[in-house]
């Protein structure tokens, strides 16, 4: 479900944030100190999710919610290892295809009933199978499921899959209960209205376009947590009378786009907020100038690489995005698995660019014009069109004149899934994988009428192998060279004018404690978060 | 016409509007010479106050020279101003004259419609027109001027509604002219002043118009307008204030002078209040 989820989080000015410069190492826990029970912890939340349980809806704000009521078998630290959530411990076969998982023995739904083996094999072969075309695209690989015992799952797969593990996270397969869904209609189950899941805390109280309670779930199986006794996400729908909310201390804690990227600064200098930019590793959004290969002279590799020179990256994070965030070297974000840490930064040089043009044969006119392009403004506010502008600035340096076009977010889908654009802005997420979250955007096998796809119309037999070699091979190491070989040759070829690699500024008073300790940041359980 | 300007110069207000306007149409005109590059490059460092680095009234969040865009932006304000009102008058004056002269059923069925448009709220419909075509030039003036054509005709109907009873139109038409004669070489000439009036005043609500649909985004992107501007610079107002200020008092003088006009042209054409004198 990419769709919905990166358009949600596109609505408003997307916060990108991650800086590496900001990253703040998470808390070292205090393992002497008895942590602080009670308190309930306020958060925004933006905007507000249409429905409470994942698969049925995986956009960004019902994932924030959903995270907390449910659970999946691992969590990922920022560096992107598995690590143990509801199976306490799990091994790999030598060929490499089949994983078992050995799950934690006392783990209850919020009903009371007992979580076992049926319940995750229901979720992943049919509930999130059915619900959720990413998960059904890798879970397709599966060739047997079983359940040796009630507390043991042993999945096996076709072929070596070596990002597998990364799936299991709550924001791509929570642990559903069977007794509720199987045989139902999962999208109009009636219990759909009160979430059941395993997570420190339970579903309490939805005050449509007020607030969503969650209040602490006394049976939770790790013992003596969770440490607050509730949670309350706040809907207010004004970007102004959320920064005011947080500014007054009339909630504790903003996340994802709640605040716009303008905001940021003055939150960092407030002495008892704390703006963290690490907790999106496992997603790492890129964004960049999309580009439709069918129009000349787009199609020519130098043309592309002026385009890129002329564009000041640096004025864009530092001027547009408010430092939130980090310069793209390549496809591949540098918190993505595979990156390769050798990449420069890509080059801003006017003059190399109009020597590029020259030499590629694209000649200014009587007025300086080379040739001309629309572009379509992402409509998603208006940091997008100050970026647009920016654009079309630079591109005049270089005698290039842009048009640009407004639209809305359901036209601008559906002129980029018609191929009905020159350029554009798009940025996805990445989910940990270069064959998880980058393959998509330039294989040609990939080229489809569906936004989010190789809807630029890149074609390259080399790039589809190496993307080929990548996914299928078993051995990381091997997999490795095949991404290192095509960041290479995608940065030479440039089928996308890469910009930042965003993320999300996660702001909370300095007396919660614990919030980004993983790197899904804010979709972490929260079974260990404190309020002193 | 001595006395029209006699009677214009009287109220004090209005020759104070119609300099103030005299200066932004200069403004307009010279703009290219005095900012001989496009308002949409980057000039300079972003953010900078008014005064610094050459910026006479600061930079915006990309650098660009707030005073170059508000010299070019004034331009646009006038003209969408302008040809949006013609546009207006146009229609309104047409449909008002019909519906005065001819009465009748004629009369009913374009004063229905005439309410009809009333009674939509007129910004509201104006976002929707422009969101349906598109923002660009065209669709925001042809947006404007179908919400701000219904005064005029009533105006218009009103006048000839008077107008038509009296001597001239009567021995006109016992002259034999035509009807299209009638009506627009008879009668309109004489229900001009109330036009004119309203016009000026027409003009003013057009800038502000346009001003509020950029502001919300839904003005043409390759225009730089004053509206653009506030909407563009209302989100970093902490960190900026020139850049939503200035083009705000630009918006706020040119459409207090528009009305100052308006109300000095009330004065000067109506001769009630000039036998008063």
């Amino acid at each position: 479900m990419t769709y919905p989820t990166r358009r949600t989080l596109m609505t408003t000015a997307a916060l990108a944030g991650l800086a590496s410069q900001f990253v703040i190492p998470s808390p070292v826990r205090a393992q002497t100190a008895v942590p602080k029970r009670g308190g309930t912890l306020t958060s925004l939340l933006t905007p507000e999710p249409p429905v409470l349980i994942p698969g049925v809806n995986n956009q960004g704000p019902t994932l924030i919610v959903v995270s907390k009521i449910y659970q999946s078998l691992l969590e990922f630290s920022e560096k992107l290892e598995p690590k143990p959530l509801l199976a306490k411990s799990w091994e790999l076969s030598d060929d490499r295809k089949t994983y078992t998982f050995h799950l934690q023995d006392n783990v209850k739904f919020h009903d009371g009933t007992p979580m076992t083996a049926d319940d995750v094999i229901f979720s992943i072969m049919k509930f999130h199978f059915e619900l959720a075309p990413r998960a059904r695209g890798v879970f397709s690989k599966i060739k047997s499921a079983t359940a040796p015992d009630p507390h043991t799952v042993v999945l096996t797969l076709d072929a070596p899959f070596d990002p597998f593990l990364l799936m299991f996270d709550v924001t791509t397969v929570a642990i559903m209960p069977k007794h509720i869904y199987d045989g139902t209609d999962y999208r109009n189950n009636p219990a759909n209205q009160k979430p059941i899941g395993t997570g420190a805390f339970q579903f309490s109280e939805w005050q449509r376009g007020n607030f969503i309670a969650l209040k602490r779930f006394d049976q939770y199986w790790k013992p003596g947590q969770p440490y607050l006794d509730g949670i309350t996400y706040r809907i207010v729908p004004d970007s102004q009378s959320r920064a005011l909310a947080l500014q007054t201390g009339q909630v504790m804690m903003s996340a994802a786009n709640d605040i716009e990227p303008f905001d940021v600064p003055r939150f960092q200098t407030q002495p008892n907020l704390t703006v963290e930019t690490a907790g999106w590793e496992y997603f790492s959004p890129l964004m960049w100038i999309e580009l439709n290969h069918r129009v000349k002279p787009l199609d020519d590799a130098r043309v592309r690489q002026a385009m890129s020179m002329a564009l000041d990256r640096d004025f864009i994070l530092k001027r547009l995005w408010f430092n939130v965030g980090k310069l793209a070297t390549g496809p591949v974000a540098s918190t993505t698995k595979y990156y390769d840490p050798s990449l420069k930064p890509l080059p801003h040089d006017i003059k190399k660019a109009i020597a590029l043009l020259d030499e590629a044969g694209v000649k200014p006119d009587a007025n300086g014009v080379r040739f001309k392009i629309r572009h379509l403004t992402l409509p998603y506010g208006e940091i997008w069109a100050r970026l647009a502008e920016y654009f079309r600035a630079s591109m005049k340096q270089i005698g290039i004149e842009v048009t640009l076009e407004s639209t809305d977010t359901g036209g601008w889908a559906r002129r980029l899934s018609d191929w009905d654009y020159d350029t554009s802005v798009n940025f996805l997420y990445q989910y940990g994988d270069p064959t998880l979250g980058v393959e998509r955007t330039y294989v040609s096998t990939n080229i489809q009428k569906v936004v989010f796809t190789n809807t630029g119309g890149y074609v390259n037999p080399e790039v589809d192998k190496l993307f080929t070699d990548g996914r299928n091979g078993a051995d990381p190491a091997d997999r490795q060279k095949a991404f290192f070989a095509v960041q290479k040759l995608l940065v030479e070829q440039i089928p996308q004018i890469w910009l930042l690699e965003m993320a999300f500024p996660t702001i909370h008073d300095t007396k919660v404690k614990n919030v980004i300790t993983l790197g899904t940041g804010i979709h972490a359980p929260f079974d260990d978060v404190t309020i002193s | 016409m001595r006395s029209f300007a006699r009677a214009f110069a009287r109220n004090r207000g209005a020759v104070v509007g119609l300099a103030v306007l005299v200066l932004v149409a200069l403004v307009a005109a010279l703009a290219p010479v005095l900012f001989p590059f496009s308002p949409w490059d980057m000039q300079g460092a972003p953010f900078a106050p008014p005064g610094d680095e050459g910026f006479l009234l600061g930079s915006d969040s990309l650098g660009r020279d707030v005073a170059a865009d508000i010299a070019y932006g004034a331009s646009v304000s006038l003209l969408i101003g302008a040809v949006s009102t013609a546009a207006a008058l146009l229609l309104g004056v047409v449909l008002g004259a019909v519906a005065g002269y001819a009465s009748g059923l004629v009369d009913d069925i374009i004063m229905r419609v005439t309410e009809f448009f009333q009674t939509v709220p007129s910004f509201i419909l104006a976002v929707v027109l422009v969101a349906i075509f598109t923002p660009s030039l065209s669709s925001i003036v042809a947006a404007i001027a179908l919400v701000s054509w219904p005064p005029v005709t009533r105006v218009v109907r009103a006048e000839f509604l008077t107008l038509r009873t009296r001597e001239f139109v009567q021995a006109a038409e016992v002259l034999g002219r035509s009807r299209t004669a009638i009506i627009f070489r008879e009668i309109l000439p004489n229900a001009l002043s109330p036009i004119i009036v309203l016009a000026s005043l027409m003009v003013a609500s057009a800038i502000l118009l346009e001003s509020a649909l950029s502001f919300l985004g839904l003005g043409d992107p390759n225009l730089m307008s004053w509206g653009f501007m506030i909407g563009a610079g209302r989100s970093v107002i902490r960190l900026a204030w020139w850049m939503s200020v200035f083009p705000g008092l630009a918006i706020f003088l040119t459409v207090l002078a528009l009305n100052l006009v308006g109300e000095g042209l009330n004065d000067a054409l109506n001769p009630r209040l000039a036998r008063r004198r």
